[in-house]
């Protein structure tokens, strides 16, 4: 592969202005934001601005590379691109904790304040209060995959442009709204954050649905999305095995994923009934 | 006195009044989904075409390639017999553009062969891979070549759906090209019948 082949692949396969300006936005406030912190003495550690890069490149790499076009014209590659969407980006952002830091970056300014303003207002407070309460996050999480998947739904998003970008931002959006109530590092004893047992049940049910949704397309013996036989795939392969992969997609490492994140909750819970031991070993050399 | 007719009735001039009559097709309705018919490709009589050359006629346009052993002969096969199955005076009211998306082994010579077979509103068009990608991008689909085996073969995937244009170039309906004759032949009817 030359330069110019290398290069093309980068370049978005329908350009949206959407994607520029969020993912744009988005890096230079957290990107001036590290700067900012570290003046004031308070640095981001570097696993967490790691977490942080890797997230927002790798969704920003699914949604406007070359990589979009596979995902339109394959559906195995469109579920790994809503993998990277609704899991695993949400999830390295969610870790990376990246809230001061973005705010941090955002220039003192009128803008700001009225950001400020818009952001705490009542409408979007409550808003957002409804969207993390804990059965309407979970319903909306598995809901919009089931939703999306739906074939005659899945036909029309494939085949309408709003429609494609509805589907691809509603999951990643939510997929960090759901992922922040997951790992929200502030105590649920000391912030009210969701309590840690209750984000594990919260794991547990979004993630059995959708494992029983993606073995349920891995063992399918018929096409179930003959959008991409009326569209035409993005190379020859035959229909079934791209279900069959589609389907363990769905199936298998958002399985993994769950884990891991159940795992971190663990030990945090396990970790905040240790703070006072800890603290006073700490005292006792 | 009920209600329920008034408010039907009243649903229905709304209706039709914003978008014409409903239209049930058995294909898919991609009115206002997709956009109107437009390209500049080269006929299989190697003559540079576009979609004005077929204005004010239906078209069913279909991606495809003359090497395929299936689903375009199968389709191309499905929609002469639909065709057939109009009444005499529309059959020539229509025209089918098989868009050969293999322009490497697909000349114009070809083309027309290939088409003529299926019947006099068939016609072959093919052109340059870029404007055959701009073409199948502007409607939502691709194609992709297989590596050529020993003997020089090589598959292509294409979209195997017909799409369906009105008289006015807009787009109307996605047909499968395995749907029963008499299905297809009712959604051409209904196409050709739009003013």
């Amino acid at each position: 592969m030359d330069w110019a082949q290398a290069a093309s692949a980068l370049l978005p396969y329908r350009f949206s202005w959407l994607a520029v300006l969020f993912f744009g936005l988005a890096a230079l406030a957290y990107g001036r934001g590290i700067r900012v912190l570290s003046e004031q003495g308070e640095p981001v550690s570097r696993w967490r601005q790691l977490a942080f890069w890797v997230g927002l490149a790798l969704a920003y790499g699914v949604m406007h590379t070359r990589f979009d076009y596979y995902a339109q014209f394959m559906f195995f590659i469109h579920r790994g691109q809503h993998l990277v969407l609704h899991h695993l980006a949400p999830l390295l952002i969610a870790l990376a904790n990246p809230w001061r830091a973005l705010a941090a970056g955002v220039p003192e300014s009128r803008f700001k304040a009225f950001l400020g303003s818009v952001l705490g207002s009542a409408p979007v407070r409550w808003g957002y209060r409804v969207l993390q309460f804990p059965p309407v996050a979970a319903f909306l999480f598995v809901g919009l995959i089931f939703f999306w998947l739906q074939p005659e739904v899945h036909f029309y998003a494939m085949l309408s442009e709003p429609r494609y970008l509805l589907m691809n931002w509603s999951m990643w959006l939510d997929g960090l709204l759901f992922w922040w109530l997951i790992l929200d590092p502030r105590s649920p004893l000391k912030a009210g954050t969701l309590g840690f047992g209750k984000r594990i049940l919260l794991i547990w049910a979004v993630t059995v649905p959708q494992l029983a949704l993606g073995a349920r397309i891995a063992v399918s013996k018929t096409p179930l999305f003959d959008v991409y036989e009326v569209c035409g795939r993005a190379w020859p392969i035959d229909p079934m095995n791209d279900q069959l992969l589609g389907g363990i997609l769905t199936w298998i490492p958002p399985g993994m994923m769950a884990v891991i994140a159940m795992l971190i909750v663990l030990r945090r819970l396990l970790h905040q009934g240790e703070t006072r031991p800890l603290a006073t070993q700490g005292d006792t050399p | 006195m009920t209600l329920k007719p008034l408010l039907t009735g009243l649903t229905a001039l709304a209706l039709t009044a914003c978008s014409g009559p409903d239209i049930e097709w058995d294909g898919t309705d991609i009115t206002g989904v997709m956009p109107d018919l437009e390209f500049e490709l080269t006929s299989e009589t190697t003559e540079s075409v576009t979609a004005a050359d077929w204005s004010g006629t239906p078209t069913l346009v279909f991606f495809g390639y003359t090497h395929c052993p299936d689903v375009c002969p199968g389709t191309m096969q499905a929609l002469s017999q639909a065709i057939e199955g109009l009444p005499e005076a529309d059959r020539e009211d229509l025209a089918v553009l098989f868009v050969s998306v293999d322009p490497e082994r697909d000349t114009p010579e070809q083309l027309d062969a290939y088409t003529a077979f299926y019947g006099p509103q068939f016609v072959g068009l093919t052109g340059t891979e870029p404007q055959l990608r701009d073409l199948a991008k502007r409607y939502r689909t691709t194609f992709g070549y297989d590596e050529p085996d020993e003997s020089g073969f090589y598959a292509v995937s294409h979209s195997s759906a017909i799409y369906g244009f009105d008289r006015n170039g807009e787009a109307r309906v996605l047909l499968r090209g395995n749907l029963p004759t008499d299905r297809l032949t009712a959604d051409v009817r209904q196409l050709l019948a739009i003013r």
